[in-house]
């Protein structure tokens, strides 16, 4: 394990608290992941719940639904996701920066759901890299909230400043022959 | 107030052996227009003199394994009498073209797409015959009776692939309907086209 | 319904020439000149507009052509959730089909399924009795309040009012509750069967539709007060996207836009289904055809729905108990699953019971179109059945399809600010558009 848990000395009065560089940078980013709503049917209706005032995704630290691929961290697919949006799906996840992680709202972001048709991606995990599969059709906002909490203990695990460090590494290492670099991006992948 | 049955007598006395003997089920009319060239000079007399000012559906049928393959039926209700009537048309493979009724009611613009991206029939005279439903290049028409649920690879752009969704036999594994409909429906359920 | 004669407002005819003539005006001067006002002018921009945009409701794709901040050409491009649900019918039977007609107009799936259920039994030539009838219109009317409710947040999140979409959703939390203790689900509900519905009213539940017929009131009004005369939701929705009665008529549009431009047609007063001929209540009519007798017209139409869900829970046989077994389902073995203690234990119920599983209901070669008055419109089923238990065609007339036709049409002489208010205002849904 790379991270722990932060270690408060009660004995030193104020605001002093000893832990890791990395578990620091991970209970910040888990505590303030964005949702980008990539909401297509009913889940989204769901989601929309979620961050309605009954259940309230605000308390779980997804402040604002961006719809700004670049300002958001996590993207939610919510909905079942067709061919014919399968290419914007992919260029908007694209365009999110690192770190950037993926939600797979209901069955049909999953697997394709009850929709077994011509026109149904089987799976949104065929274009994208899944982190949290959230099963329901739709599923309820507390699993919804469940499945954020999951991301949330993924997140946690994450070991930030190692991979920092690795990317750095990376950069200045001499070109392999053949003259392909083992890519940043498969270095700050998730664990 | 008129009844739908009056209207189909009165369209019949105007187009003659043109339309067919109406025919009734569950209280509804349904006139065959025997030539479909002619749907449209139907279509302008339903809505100019007889009231049906609503196109409430354009819906294309396959009747696949009989000849003329295509069935185009019009749904048109009129706001004044209250009454439905529908129309239908048949137009074989060969031709597989209509009239448009986009002049008579502009609703039909985006039915009529809609008929030709999952059928192929094409309508005459319309504007922006493309596909709607699926993305521009799709090669395939899916509401074909010879076209399996599943799905067939084709290009996507951006994606650049789509596969045949798992139905292993399917859909859902038990097989819906019982005989009857594998006699009815035998393509669908054959793995043609699958691997 | 409010009027408003001391606002100034531009009809769309005039948009376009008041913003050219501003700028070239303000661009180069008193008394602009014309030669240079055109070479700025020339260029048109193609703007694309979704699918993935929080405004646009779902994933629709409207391709504008501007001329500065003027629309002058929309192409409106669906499909992006088209999931083949048509093509799916042909290989189900019809009841495998209701969780399918769930996720049509996903904001009242309670509607899509009574309209699907009484397409069918119209097919079948089946009549409900008096209970479920009246229970089908409870689910009728309580989606629609809930699909008007989320349209209206959703419309007034759009154009600014955040506030009215936190209270709209907690009134539907409450139908979600009402709907979960009937159905078990929240939302997504597969409530009604050919000839029935699952189960009968649970214990109390027609008075929590009472308690919430009351606190719904409390909140339209609450949304009344914050909207209805706010003056920059006038500004934003008065003579924006006018649709007159003709074009709407020639469009298909149907449901709340149509009526919003003065044309008087609901399906429940017209071709009354269900016991809407024999229930007392009105409905609202617009005569302008903008946003803000879209929005008007939606309000009446919640509080219409109130007025009816209290008649219905007033007049239901049986009452909220139905402690005289009233029976809610077509009786017929043939067609509606039997009693279960009857299937277990006597042969004819139970073979009954394995022919409507495996090979469905029966239904007798025909075709059918059955029109139901949904929150967004007409949402209409035409099946054409050759016998058996899987219909041969079933098409799904989508109210929202036949609204979105008209925004090529509608769109342009707006601005690109009103494109979030037009299409808020038409309150379709991608899932019923694009099946």
């Amino acid at each position: 394990m790379t991270t722990t848990e932060f270690g408060y000395n009660s004995k030193i009065e104020g605001d002093v608290v000893f832990s890791q560089l990395d578990a620091a940078l991970a209970w910040f980013r888990e505590n303030s992941l964005w949702p980008m709503p990539m909401g297509l049917a009913c889940c989204a209706i769901e989601l929309m719940a979620s961050g309605a005032s009954r259940f309230d995704i605000a308390r779980f630290g997804s402040e604002v639904m961006r719809f700004s691929p670049r300002q958001s961290d996590v993207m939610i697919v919510a909905g079942t996701v067709t061919y014919k949006m399968a290419g914007a799906v992919k260029r908007i996840y694209d365009q999110m920066a690192e770190p950037k992680w993926v939600i797979a709202m209901g069955a049909c972001a999953s697997t394709g759901g009850m929709y077994r048709s011509y026109a149904v991606l089987q799976g949104v995990d065929t274009i994208i890299p899944v982190d949290v599969y959230i099963a329901g059709c739709p599923p309820r906002p507390e699993a919804l909230l469940d499945g954020l909490m999951k991301l949330q203990k993924k997140v946690s695990r994450q070991p930030v400043v190692r991979d920092l460090m690795i990317t750095s590494a990376l950069r200045k290492a001499p070109k392999a022959p053949g003259g392909v670099v083992i890519g940043q991006e498969s270095a700050v992948t998730h664990a | 107030m008129p009844t739908s049955l009056e209207f189909a007598n009165r369209l019949r006395e105007k187009f003659g052996e043109a339309l067919s003997a109406p025919t009734e089920f569950r209280g509804e009319v349904t006139l065959t227009v025997m030539d479909p060239a002619r749907i449209s000079e139907v279509c302008q007399e339903a809505k100019e003199a007889c009231g049906f000012d609503l196109l409430v559906d354009l819906t294309g049928v396959d009747n696949y394994g009989e000849e003329p393959r295509w069935t185009v039926v019009y749904e048109l209700y009129g706001l004044d009498h209250r009454c439905h009537l529908r129309l239908k048309t048949s137009v074989g493979e060969a031709v597989s073209e209509l009239p448009t009724v986009c002049r008579v009611w502009r609703g039909a613009i985006w039915h009529e797409r809609e008929a030709y991206d999952m059928l192929g029939i094409r309508f005459q005279g319309h504007p922006d015959l493309r596909r709607i439903l699926m993305w521009e290049g799709y090669p395939y028409f899916p509401l074909r009776k010879d076209f399996p649920l599943a799905g067939k690879p084709s290009e996507v752009p951006d994606v650049a692939f789509t596969k045949p969704a798992p139905l292993e036999g399917g859909p859902f594994v038990t097989v819906a309907g019982g005989i009857d409909s594998i006699v009815r429906e035998p393509r669908v359920r054959t793995l043609e086209g699958q691997d | 319904m409010a009027t408003v004669k001391d606002i100034q407002f531009l009809d769309s005819a005039a948009r376009p020439g008041v913003a050219a003539g501003t700028l070239t005006e303000s661009s180069f001067g008193a008394g602009g000149d014309a030669e240079s006002a055109d070479q700025v002018v020339g260029e048109k921009m193609v703007l694309n507009m979704g699918p993935s945009h929080p405004s646009t409701h779902g994933v629709l794709r409207v391709v504008l052509e501007l001329d500065g901040e003027t629309i002058t050409r929309a192409d409106p491009d669906i499909g992006f959730l088209h999931r083949g649900d048509e093509k799916i019918a042909e290989n189900m039977t019809y009841n495998q089909f209701v969780p399918y007609t769930d996720r049509l107009d996903y904001l009242a799936p309670l509607a899509n399924n009574v309209a699907y259920a009484m397409a069918v039994e119209k097919l079948m030539g089946l009549e409900l009795p008096l209970r479920g009838q009246y229970i089908r219109t409870i689910c009728c009317e309580l989606a629609r309040v809930s699909a008007h409710l989320l349209g209206l947040g959703a419309f007034a999140m759009d154009v600014g009012a955040l506030t009215v979409f936190m209270h709209t959703f907690t009134e539907r939390e409450k139908v979600y509750n009402l709907a979960e203790r009937l159905t078990g689900a929240r939302f997504t509900t597969s409530y009604t069967r050919v000839g029935g519905q699952t189960r009968d009213l649970p214990l109390g539940w027609l008075d929590g539709v009472r308690k919430f017929c009351d606190e719904v009131l409390v909140t339209i009004e609450e949304a009344d007060q914050l909207l209805t005369r706010n003056r920059i939701w006038m500004d934003r929705t008065r003579s924006v996207g006018v649709i007159s009665g003709v074009d709407a008529l020639d469009f298909g549009l149907t449901g709340p836009n149509l009526r919003a431009s003065g044309v008087n047609y609901d399906v429940r007063k017209a071709t009354p289904y269900l016991l809407y001929d024999q229930l007392d209540f009105e409905v609202p009519v617009g005569s302008v055809g903008d946003c803000y007798d879209r929005y008007l017209v939606r309000m009446e139409e919640m509080r219409q729905s109130v007025r009816l869900l209290r008649q219905c829970a007033d007049r239901i046989p049986g009452g909220g108990e139905n402690a005289h077994q009233e029976p809610i389902n077509v009786a017929d073995g043939k067609v509606f699953l039997p009693p279960k203690e009857k299937v277990l234990t006597r042969m004819e119920e139970l073979i009954h019971q394995f022919m409507l599983v495996t090979q469905g209901v029966n239904a007798p070669a025909g075709e059918v179109y059955f029109g139901a008055e949904n929150p967004k419109g007409e949402l209409g089923f035409y099946i054409q059945s050759r016998g058996g238990g899987t219909p041969y065609r079933l098409k799904i007339r989508a109210p929202s399809f036949c609204n979105l036709s008209i925004l090529a049409h509608c769109l342009p002489g707006h601005m690109i600010s009103d494109v979030t208010a037009i299409l808020g205002s038409f309150d379709f849904v991608m899932g019923e558009c694009d099946r």
